[in-house]
C-alpha cells in the first residue's frame, strides 16, 4: 500500500496505482472531493497502454516519495505515473499547473472546428467539458484550421477527422478488443490523421466500441446521426441475452423509439463493458431489450441538466481573479 | 593540445578497409578486452574515463551502462543511434564514412562489457550509401573472425545488424528509435520504463550515439585514466564538432574539450574565423540548443572566457548560456536574419513532430505559422509575446525532448534578438526582401544580460 496526498487530501492506495486512479479513488470516496481528479482525454481505464498523449492530466509532483523526497522537475502525466509511498501531488492548488493545462486545452482546440451546433457528440463531449472547465473563452489562433473530408470508415461508423484530437483510443480498441486492426495513424505532426489508408471498411463485431471511446465527435454512429440531440433522449439501463457480449447496455429512447444503443459509461465517462455491433446497431426496438430503469448520468453533463457549477470552477475563478468582487471566493481551507 | 583520438588516422590510405585499419592499430581494443579483461573491468574503464554521451544530452556513459538490468535468461542489446538528423550536425556521417571499422570495433568492445550478443546500428534513411559502407565493413570483420561465434577464442559471440530508417528526425529519440527498429511507427514511448530495463523487444537495451561508442576504442586502448586527462573538469576527452555557417573553413573537427570558444572559431586550425563580416550569433550544438549572441559566445555572463565544454557552454543557464549538444556548430554573420533562421528551425520541428502528444503536435505548427507571418512582413508586435507564451507551454509538457528542442531555439532567439523581431513587425515592406540585412545590417546594441 502507498500513501499519497493529492491537493492536501490523503488516500491509501495499492502499489502500482497511477496518480490519476488514486485521484479518482478520492473522487469516488467523496463526491465533494471529485474536483481534484485531473481531466483525461486519452486515458481509458479499460484499455491497456492508453494515456500519456493528450497531456491534460498533467500534475506536479512536489515530493517524489518518502524515500526520495525530491520533486519531479517537470509536470508528469498522472495517467501513466505510478504513485510512490509518501508522494505529494499538486493539481488544482498549483496556479502554474493550471496555466500549463490551459495551454494544453488551447493547443487541443486550435485545430478543432468547434462545430458543436452540428456535432452529434455535443452534450456528452469530453472536449466541451474540458474547455469549459480549463479553457479560455477566446482563442489566439488566427490561421486556417486543418480540415479533412468526413469519410465512412465502416458501414455504421462515420469519421470526422477534422474533430479528432488524436487520443489513440480507437486505435487501442481496434488492437485490444477486435481481432485485427485495419486503421491507424498515418502522417505525422499536425497533419497526422486516423485512417484506414486504403478505403477498407472496418468490419468487425466489436468495431462500434470505437464510437463509445471517442472523447469527441470524430467517430459517430451512422444509425443515430442527426436523429436527435442527446439531451432530448432518455438514457435507460437495459439488457438482452446476447451470445457475443454481456448484453448490458444503455438504450437512448425518445418516446417509445430506441434511437441508439451505447455501452454503459462510468462516472468518468469511460465504458464499463464493451458491447457487440449487433446489440448496438441492429436492436433498435424496445421489444429487443429488458429495461432496468433510468440511467444515472454521473458525469457533469447537459444530459443531467445543468450541473456545470462545481467547486473546481469556483476554485479556478478564485485563482484567476482573486480580487474580483463578482466572484465568491473559494475557501481553500475547506475540503 | 590538438590530440586526436578518433580521427587520428583519418587520412591514412585504405583506412576504410579492414587491412588499412588493422595496419593503423585497429581492433587492439577488442583483443585487449576479450583476452585480458572482464566485462566489469571494461565498464570500470569507461566509468573512469568520464565519457559523456555524444548525442546531445551528455549523460555519463558508464553510468548509463551500469543501469542496464541483467535478468537471467533475457537477451540484452546494444543499439547504436546513427540517426543523425539534427540540422547542423554531420559528425557521425564523417566518422562512419571515413573509418567504419572504429564503430564496429567500439560496438564489439561495448557489447562485451554489456553482455550483449546482438547489436544494431540504426542509420537514417538519407545515409543509404553509408549503410553500404557499413555492411561491407561488417562483412570484412565477420570474414576475419571479429564477428560471429567465439570471437578470438574467448567464448563471446557477437553479431551486428544495420537497419536503415525511413527518414524521420523523431527516430533519433531513443525510444522512438527502438519502436522503429521493432518495425512499428516511430513514436516515442512513455518513460518509465527506460530502455535499460525494457528496451528493444522488451529486453534491457543500451542506446548510444556513434561517437560515444567509437570513443570506447581509445578508452580501452589507453585506459580510462589516460582519456580523462584530456579535457576540463567533467568534460573529458575529445569531441567531434561539425562546423558550418558563415565561417571560412567548414568541416568536421576533432577538438580536445576545454579549448576556448574564441580559439575554436578564429584559429586557422579549426574554423578559420568568420567570413567577411562581423559575427552576430552562434549556435554551438545543433539546431535544438539555444542560439547565443557573439558577445556571450566569447565570454560568459561573468566575463570569463567561454570554453568548449559541456559546463562552460551551459554556464548561466538558458538566460546567457547554451549547450554543447551534439556538436553541430554554426555561426551567423551580421547579414543573417535571426527571424528567418528561427522560422527555418520552427518549420523543421513542425515537419518532424510525430503528432503523438498535443502540445508538440499543435504548438510546433502554430509557432511555424506565426514565424512565417513575421518573416514575410505580415507580423504584428504582439506576435512576439504570443510566440513566447506558446514555447513556454510546449517546453516540459511533452512526452519526449522534441518539444523542448522546438521551444528552445524560439525562446533564445526572442530572448537575445527581440529587437530584430520587433523590426520585422514594424518594417513589413523592408523585410519582404529575404536579404534585407545584407543591404542594411541590423544595428544591434550588445547587451550583457545580468545573470
Amino acid at each position: 500500500m502507498a500513501k499519497v496526498t493529492i491537493d492536501n487530501i490523503e488516500i491509501e492506495v495499492p502499489d502500482g496505482t497511477t496518480i490519476l486512479q488514486a485521484a479518482r479513488m478520492i473522487g469516488e470516496r467523496s463526491k465533494a472531493d471529485a474536483y481534484v481528479v485531473p481531466p483525461a482525454m486519452c486515458y481509458h481505464s479499460k484499455l491497456k497502454t492508453s494515456g500519456g498523449y493528450c497531456r491534460t492530466c498533467i500534475v506536479k509532483v512536489t515530493k517524489g516519495s518518502e524515500k526520495d523526497p525530491r520533486p519531479m522537475p517537470k509536470p508528469v502525466a498522472s495517467c501513466r505515473t505510478n504513485v510512490m509511498d509518501g508522494m505529494v501531488v499538486e493539481n488544482t492548488v498549483n496556479p502554474e499547473l493550471i496555466d500549463a493545462r490551459n495551454g494544453v486545452v488551447e493547443f487541443l482546440l486550435i485545430n478543432h472546428p468547434l462545430d458543436c451546433p452540428i456535432c452529434d457528440q455535443a452534450g456528452e463531449c469530453h472536449l466541451q467539458d474540458l474547455s469549459y472547465e480549463n479553457g479560455k473563452e477566446a482563442s489566439r489562433y488566427q490561421f486556417e484550421r486543418r480540415t479533412f473530408e468526413p469519410i465512412d470508415i465502416g458501414e455504421t461508423i462515420k469519421l470526422h477527422m477534422t474533430r479528432c484530437i488524436l487520443c489513440y483510443r480507437c486505435v487501442k480498441v481496434a488492437e485490444q478488443i477486435t481481432d485485427g486492426r485495419v486503421h491507424g495513424v498515418i502522417n505525422r505532426g499536425d497533419v497526422s490523421e486516423i485512417s484506414t489508408y486504403i478505403t477498407e471498411a472496418i468490419e468487425n463485431d466489436f468495431s462500434g466500441n470505437m464510437i463509445d471511446v471517442c472523447p469527441v465527435g470524430a467517430l459517430t454512429d451512422r444509425t443515430f446521426r442527426f436523429a436527435s440531440r442527446v439531451w432530448f433522449t432518455n438514457p435507460l439501463d437495459a439488457h438482452r441475452n446476447c451470445d457475443k457480449c454481456s448484453g448490458k447496455a444503455v438504450v437512448w429512447m425518445k418516446g417509445a423509439e430506441v434511437l441508439r444503443v451505447t455501452g454503459r459509461k462510468d462516472m468518468w465517462g469511460e465504458v464499463e463493458e464493451f458491447i457487440c455491433n449487433s446489440c448496438r446497431f441492429e436492436k433498435k426496438s424496445s421489444s429487443d431489450w429488458t429495461i432496468e430503469g433510468p440511467r444515472k448520468i454521473d458525469r457533469h453533463s447537459v444530459i443531467s441538466q445543468g450541473h456545470y457549477t462545481n467547486k473546481l470552477q469556483q476554485k479556478l475563478l478564485t485563482i484567476a481573479a482573486p480580487n474580483d468582487p463578482g466572484i465568491e471566493p473559494f475557501n481553500f481551507n475547506e475540503r | 593540445m590538438g590530440r586526436k583520438l578518433l580521427l587520428e588516422h583519418d587520412n591514412k590510405p585504405g583506412i576504410q578497409g579492414l587491412e588499412g585499419y588493422r595496419a593503423n592499430g585497429g581492433y587492439r581494443s577488442v583483443e585487449k578486452a576479450l583476452k585480458l579483461m572482464s566485462p566489469d573491468a571494461v565498464l570500470e574503464e569507461v566509468k573512469k574515463s568520464g565519457l559523456r554521451g555524444r548525442g546531445g544530452a551528455g549523460f555519463p556513459t558508464g553510468l548509463k551502462w551500469s543501469f542496464m538490468a541483467k535478468p537471467p535468461g533475457v537477451p540484452r542489446y546494444l543499439v547504436v543511434n546513427a540517426d543523425e538528423s539534427e540540422p547542423g550536425t554531420f559528425k557521425d556521417r564523417y566518422l562512419m564514412e571515413r573509418i567504419p571499422h572504429i564503430l564496429i570495433e567500439g560496438m564489439i568492445t561495448s557489447s562485451f562489457a554489456l553482455g550483449a550478443n546482438t547489436s544494431y546500428i540504426y542509420i537514417r534513411g538519407e545515409y543509404f550509401y553509408i549503410y553500404r559502407i557499413l555492411e561491407r565493413a561488417i562483412e570484412e570483420a565477420r570474414a576475419a573472425g571479429w564477428l560471429g561465434k567465439n570471437i578470438l577464442g574467448s567464448g563471446f559471440d557477437h553479431d551486428i545488424h544495420v537497419q536503415v530508417g525511413a527518414g524521420a528526425y523523431i527516430c533519433g529519440e531513443e525510444t522512438a528509435l527502438l519502436e522503429s527498429l521493432e518495425g512499428k511507427r516511430g513514436n516515442p514511448r512513455i518513460k518509465p520504463p527506460f530502455p535499460a530495463v525494457k528496451g528493444l523487444y522488451d529486453c534491457p537495451t543500451v542506446v548510444n550515439n556513434v561517437e560515444t561508442i567509437a570513443a570506447v576504442v581509445p578508452i580501452i586502448n589507453d585506459g580510462g585514466d589516460e582519456y580523462a586527462k584530456i579535457g576540463v573538469g567533467r568534460s573529458t576527452g575529445t569531441k567531434l564538432i561539425s562546423a558550418g555557417g558563415n565561417i571560412r573553413k567548414p568541416g568536421v573537427y576533432e577538438i580536445e574539450l576545454g579549448i576556448t570558444c574564441e580559439e575554436f572559431l578564429n584559429s586557422d586550425k579549426w574554423c578559420g574565423g568568420v567570413e567577411g563580416r562581423a559575427l552576430k550569433a552562434v549556435v554551438p550544438g545543433g539546431s535544438s540548443v539555444p542560439i547565443i549572441p557573439a558577445e556571450l559566445y566569447f565570454k560568459t555572463a561573468k566575463f570569463e572566457p567561454r570554453l568548449m565544454t559541456y559546463e562552460s557552454l551551459s554556464d548561466g543557464g538558458f538566460a546567457t548560456g547554451s549547450m554543447l549538444g551534439s556538436g553541430g556548430f554554426y555561426a551567423y554573420n551580421d547579414a543573417q536574419c535571426i527571424v528567418r533562421s528561427t522560422w527555418n528551425h520552427a518549420r523543421f520541428y513542425a515537419h518532424e513532430s510525430c503528432g503523438q502528444c498535443s502540445p508538440c503536435r499543435e504548438g510546433t505548427g502554430w509557432m511555424e505559422k506565426i514565424l512565417y507571418r513575421l518573416e514575410h512582413g505580415q507580423g504584428r508586435t504582439d506576435d512576439i509575446d504570443l510566440l513566447w507564451d506558446i514555447q513556454r507551454k510546449i517546453e516540459g509538457n511533452t512526452i519526449c525532448p522534441l518539444g523542448d528542442a522546438a521551444a528552445w531555439p524560439v525562446a533564445s532567439a526572442i530572448r537575445h534578438f527581440r529587437d530584430e523581431f520587433e523590426y520585422h513587425a514594424t518594417h513589413p515592406t523592408k523585410v519582404k526582401d529575404p536579404k534585407h540585412f545584407e543591404k542594411e545590417p541590423f544595428k544591434r546594441i550588445p547587451k550583457f544580460a545580468s545573470a
